[in-house]
């Protein structure tokens, strides 16, 4: 339940991010995030907020890893916690 | 002993094979230098999901052992919690909570039992959602929380952010330093060094166990989900042991950071503070709960229906649920496959314990995956 999903910003609108996860684009919030995110960078998400900013250049390494679950056909327990990551926030 | 598994050890595959061989020489070599073999506790489901799913234990040395320690909020919940909330739904109140807590058995009945009796209990991804049930409702609704630090920063982002007045929150959210104390507090602990929960430590920082490893003389690493992220956690928690330092490191520092989240550290003290409660099968744990601050009692569900919770009387175990041994297995004194229960009379579809229906209890992840004999067995 601690294992959050990171996507990558694509708008800010004040508190609420639009945040692409594997093509499909949600609300996160951003109360939760102690820096500044500016569309281009990835945050790690957490049933609908956000609670880190990963810059791009550090997020290689996580992605491939959430790819891997994400891309699993049949789901499994990681990867099924995984969707309902996605499934905490809003589509947008 | 055979083993029930829903789905074998996946073999891994490691993004940079040769870190991999390499950290995994490094925890052989270290292990041959020390005249013990070495336990390691990990207090996190995703860990324990992450080491079973990709068969990390057969890499290990045989003079390794790592264990999962508390990392199941959803486990640790007591009965008397699952309780009240099944008794507010039967009340005719609505309760929403997170699919993981939905069938976890109380002392009669889970919620997911007192919904197909007619309760009014709704299934939820996020406290924000919980909220929009309350939005479009005329009636109560309670969000039944649970989760460590991690997840209860979001419940208390959604009561610091002015929810609608029929919204409140029954909490059952924990809090995993003070269950780290109890381990180490524990008369002949085997655990020589504790691999701490990344996603927890984003939020409160890696500092806050400097305190912790200077009492109780072992080391804390802070490690990621990636199967390399843990080996190379290991690999500095087994140096540290070895060196006799007992230090906090941080072996995952593109996420977290000494100090943590600052902005979420203040919404979540700002609503919430510290409670002594049972963790289920565990103990008592001093500071162990998180309940909402008096400037939020107008949202606590426990004050807001006080009178609907008075009176109500927990059961104990009865039965099967007797038997369950989950309580042992989070502390690190015995595994899932040590329970009689394990794979036959308890299984996902027929949980007898918590242990078995959160994806972050153990015996849950182990009946998936495979465990530690089975892991083992394959890949030697
Ligand atoms: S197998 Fe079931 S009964 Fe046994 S410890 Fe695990 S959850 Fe409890």
């Amino acid at each position: 339940m601690c294992l959050g999903v990171p996507g990558r910003v694509v708008a800010v609108d004040g508190p609420v991010a639009h945040v692409d996860f594997w093509g499909v684009s949600r609300r996160i919030l951003l109360d939760t995030v102690d820096e500044p995110v500016v569309p281009g960078d990835y945050v790690l998400t957490h049933v609908g907020y956000a609670i880190r900013r990963i810059p791009a250049s550090e997020i290689g390494e996580t992605l491939e890893f959430y790819d891997s679950l994400v891309r699993e056909e049949q789901a499994d327990l990681m990867s099924r916690d995984v969707k309902e990551e996605l499934g905490a926030a809003q589509q947008s | 002993m055979k083993i029930s598994v829903e789905r074998q050890t996946q073999r891994l595959e490691f993004r940079d094979k040769q870190r991999a061989e390499s950290l995994v020489a490094c925890l052989a070599k270290i292990c041959d230098s020390m005249a013990e073999p070495v336990s390691i506790m990990h207090v996190c489901g995703s860990h324990e999901q992450s080491i079973a799913r990709f068969g990390l234990r057969s890499l290990l040395p045989s003079r390794l052992e790592v264990i999962m320690g508390p990392g199941c909020p959803v486990c640790v919940t007591d009965m008397p919690e699952i309780d009240s909330a099944v008794a507010l739904a039967e009340q005719g109140i609505v309760v929403t909570t997170f699919g993981d807590m939905f069938r976890v058995p109380g002392s009669i009945k889970s919620l997911a039992e007192a919904k197909a009796q007619g309760a009014p209990v709704k299934v939820v991804f996020s406290p924000q959602q919980a909220v929009e049930v309350a939005r479009q409702s005329s009636g109560q609704v309670v969000f039944f929380a649970t989760g460590f630090e991690t997840t209860a920063v979001a419940t208390a982002a959604v009561v610091a952010g002015n929810p609608p007045e029929n919204f409140s929150v029954l909490s059952a959210h924990k809090y995993i330093p003070p269950a780290m104390e109890i381990i180490a507090e524990m008369p002949h602990r085997r655990v020589k060094g504790f691999l701490a929960a990344g996603h927890a430590a984003i939020i409160t920082g890696c500092k806050i166990f400097e305190d912790f490893v200077e009492r109780h003389h072992i080391p804390v690493v802070i490690g990621g989900f990636e199967p390399l992220d843990i080996l190379a956690a290991l690999v500095m928690i087994l140096e540290l042991i070895r060196d006799g330092k007992s230090e906090v490191a941080n072996a995952y520092p593109r996420c977290c950071t000494a100090e943590g989240n600052a902005q979420a550290q203040r919404l979540l003290w700002q609503v919430f503070e510290t409670g002594d409660g049972v963790w289920r099968g565990i103990a008592h744990v001093p500071n162990g709960n998180l309940r909402l601050r008096t400037r939020y009692a107008s949202f606590d569900a426990a004050i807001r229906f006080a009178d609907k919770l008075a009176g109500l009387t927990c059961g104990v175990a009865s039965g099967l649920a007797a038997e369950c041994i989950c309580g042992n297995i989070m502390t690190g004194i015995a595994s899932p496959t040590d329970c009689r229960l394990f794979g036959k009379d308890c299984t996902p579809e027929r949980p007898v314990g918590a242990c078995m229906v959160s994806s972050e209890g153990a015996c849950r992840i182990w009946h998936e995956y495979g465990g530690h004999l089975l892991a083992a067995n394959e890949d030697k």
